[in-house]
């Protein structure tokens, strides 16, 4: 049998590692861990969580439970280059958020927590993002979007697929795929 | 309008860097207090200044930190927590983002007083600006000297580690983030033993909210008597009421003109903030209800608008507290079925799933919600919706943590505030169904699945 592809690669291991003297013990370093690969594949493979168990020191299936708590770390494949998040608590609902969420995604051809064909984006509703002031809000990647308008998720769907267009291959996402 | 302390710097230019808050005297109450003050002083301080937590529970925070074991050989941990989610609130994000120095300042102070040598600040992930701006503020009291190892020549050494949050409601709770803290799922512990005396990693530990921290960076400058000389007095016919003092952060959105964190004094009426904070109602309409504080603390009605908030105040009202004092304000369009809906979704959504009752009682709340608001509901599911209200919680001791409370409360107060209304909207959407008493088949229930 031939050694299989191991997911985590040096980087994220030091990345990783660098955490174990925060904490008296590696079991903490569990949501740090699954933050580190999530951000790099965007999705945690269960082969990761094998991993990290290893790195941590813990059962697979300590990392899995806590990984499976989270509704946030995907398993099965990649989120979207961009993961954009509408808020659907009491705050934004009241100004419109139901309407937000449907339209972004009629626009983008998905259902809530599903990912465009072109891979460019995955949407999903939030519980309350904590900025009730800006009414309805969406989290996108690192940016929030306060006050959304059909036309500035118009403006923001035309500026992620531009994104998109001009982005070179993402390396560590393919070797997952074949992975 | 009184002066701010809380939200002083927040329009300055660069308010977010040690330069800009060094120029306004911070740090000073910490150099002050590493060089002439032991941690009793500053527990003494806090305990005189009748600061209460301000996460939502209100319990005396230097009572809290009495807590702790006494010549406990330590570690001694402190956990910030920024995990703030309860709908309607986003005074914490507000403080990170624009003033991190005076949190961390605070932050700084509170571990001094409870002899922790490792905070963790534990913040919820959907605050990357937060997160960014506190990360940068750390490292510059890295550099400052206002961590690390012997801090400013006094002897007392600290660490901040920030931990990011996976996006669940439950880590809020202290232990619950205790639990997630230690890399586990976010349930819940059952106390006593209370965190003080063993808490994350089996040692002594404090949980405390931002603004609370950032409170206690005032009452170093300023003492125990300028705290005490805002917000509103113990309840001469309560005992128990210690009373409301100091500042405080209200986050008011919903049908409001200007929806924005505001700072003043505990105890301003929820029509003051209204009127005086938020510019009135959007549009001119009228109000119907307002959440008091964090949806979880249910419902005033418009003839309700009279009721003070502070820690004493809400309840009085029949909801279940000041929570965060987060007040979302809705319109007379806003129907009441589709307020309920919402709020069971979001508690069916973010139970932990540890106790059944919690569990299982938010998720029948939100499918009966969905039943009625697709127009099958019937006047028998209010009494089943309040028989769920009644019976899950840590008050009819049915569940560890007040997640489920804060589930309860809404239905209670919409159902027991708005009954009248629910009934004439379940009868016109069901004329034929609305007396129907049988079980509703499952299947029929499946379908109301999207």
């Amino acid at each position: 049998m031939a050694t299989a592809e191991r997911i985590l690669t040096d980087e994220m291991i030091a990345e990783i590692k660098q955490y174990f003297p925060r904490y008296p013990n590696r079991q903490a370093v569990t949501l740090p861990a699954l933050h580190i690969v999530n951000q790099r594949l965007r999705h945690v493979p269960l082969a990761a969580v094998v991993e990290i168990a290893e790195l941590l020191e813990l059962a697979p299936a300590e990392v899995q439970d806590t990984l499976s708590f989270y509704g946030f770390f995907k398993q099965d494949r990649p989120h979207g280059q961009t993961r954009a998040w509408v808020c659907r608590s009491i705050s934004c609902h009241l100004r419109g958020a139901d309407q937000m969420l449907d339209y972004l995604c009629d626009k983008a051809g998905v259902k809530p927590g599903e990912t465009t064909a072109d891979d460019t984006l995955t949407v999903e509703y939030a519980e309350c993002l904590g900025a009730c002031e800006f009414a309805p809000c969406m989290l996108a990647g690192d940016d929030l979007h306060p006050c959304i308008t059909p036309q500035r998720l118009d403006e923001f769907l035309t500026k992620i697929r531009l994104a998109a267009g001009s982005r070179s291959e993402d390396t560590e996402i393919n070797s997952t795929k074949s992975a | 309008m009184s002066e701010l302390v809380l939200l002083a710097n927040i329009d300055k230019e660069n308010s977010h860097t040690r330069e800009v808050y060094e120029q306004t005297g911070g740090y000073q109450s910490l150099r002050s207090v590493l060089a002439g003050q032991s941690p009793e002083d500053v527990i003494n301080l806090v305990k005189a200044s009748g600061l209460r937590g301000r996460g939502g529970a209100g319990f005396p925070t230097g009572l809290k930190w009495s807590f702790l074991p006494a010549d406990h050989p330590g570690p001694i941990y402190f956990c910030l927590n920024a995990d703030e989610s309860e709908p309607g609130t986003f005074n914490n994000r507000i403080l990170m983002e624009e003033d991190p120095h005076q949190v961390i300042e605070g932050l700084i102070l509170s571990c001094f007083a409870t002899q922790a040598s490792t905070a963790y600040f534990y913040m919820r992930y959907e605050y990357p600006l937060a997160w960014q701006r506190v990360q940068s503020a750390v490292d510059e009291c890295y550099q400052a000297g206002y961590l690390g190892k012997d801090i400013l020549g006094s002897g007392y050494s600290l660490d901040i580690f920030l931990h990011r949050g996976a996006a669940a409601y439950i880590c809020g709770e202290e232990t619950g983030l205790i639990e997630s803290l230690e890399g586990k799922r976010a349930w819940p512990r059952i106390k006593p033993p209370f965190p003080a005396v063993e808490g994350v990693f089996r040692k002594p530990t404090v949980v405390n909210n931002v603004e609370t921290v950032a409170c206690v960076r005032h009452i170093a400058e300023r003492g125990s008597d300028w705290f005490r000389s805002s917000g509103t007095p113990p309840d001469p016919n309560n005992a128990r009421d210690p009373g409301s003092f100091g500042p405080k952060l209200y986050c008011l959105s919903g049908h409001i003109e200007k929806p924005g964190c505001y700072e003043a004094p505990l105890g301003i009426t929820v029509q003051h903030l209204i009127d005086e904070f938020g510019g009135g109602m959007l549009g001119g309409r009228k109000a119907k209800v307002a959440i008091p504080g964090g949806i979880s603390m249910g419902l005033l009605s418009a003839d309700e608008f009279d009721c003070r908030l502070d820690f004493s105040g809400p309840g009085r009202y029949g909801c279940l507290g000041l929570g965060t004092a987060a007040v979302v304000v809705m319109d007379e369009t806003v129907s009441m079925i589709d307020f309920l809906h919402n709020s069971c979704q979001f508690f069916a959504h973010e139970s932990c799933g540890q106790c059944t009752p919690c569990r299982e009682g938010t998720a029948w709340a939100k499918r009966m919600m969905d039943r009625i608001q697709a127009g099958r509901g019937r006047w028998h599911d209010l009494d089943l919706l309040l028989e769920i209200g009644d019976s899950i919680g840590i008050m009819p001791g049915t569940t560890i943590c007040g997640l489920a409370d804060g589930a309860a409360w809404p239905i209670k107060n919409a159902i027991r505030k708005f009954r009248a209304e629910f009934e004439q909207s379940i009868k016109e959407s069901n004329p034929d169904g609305y007396m129907e008493t049988e079980p509703v088949p499952a299947m029929e229930l499946m379908n109301l699945q999207h």
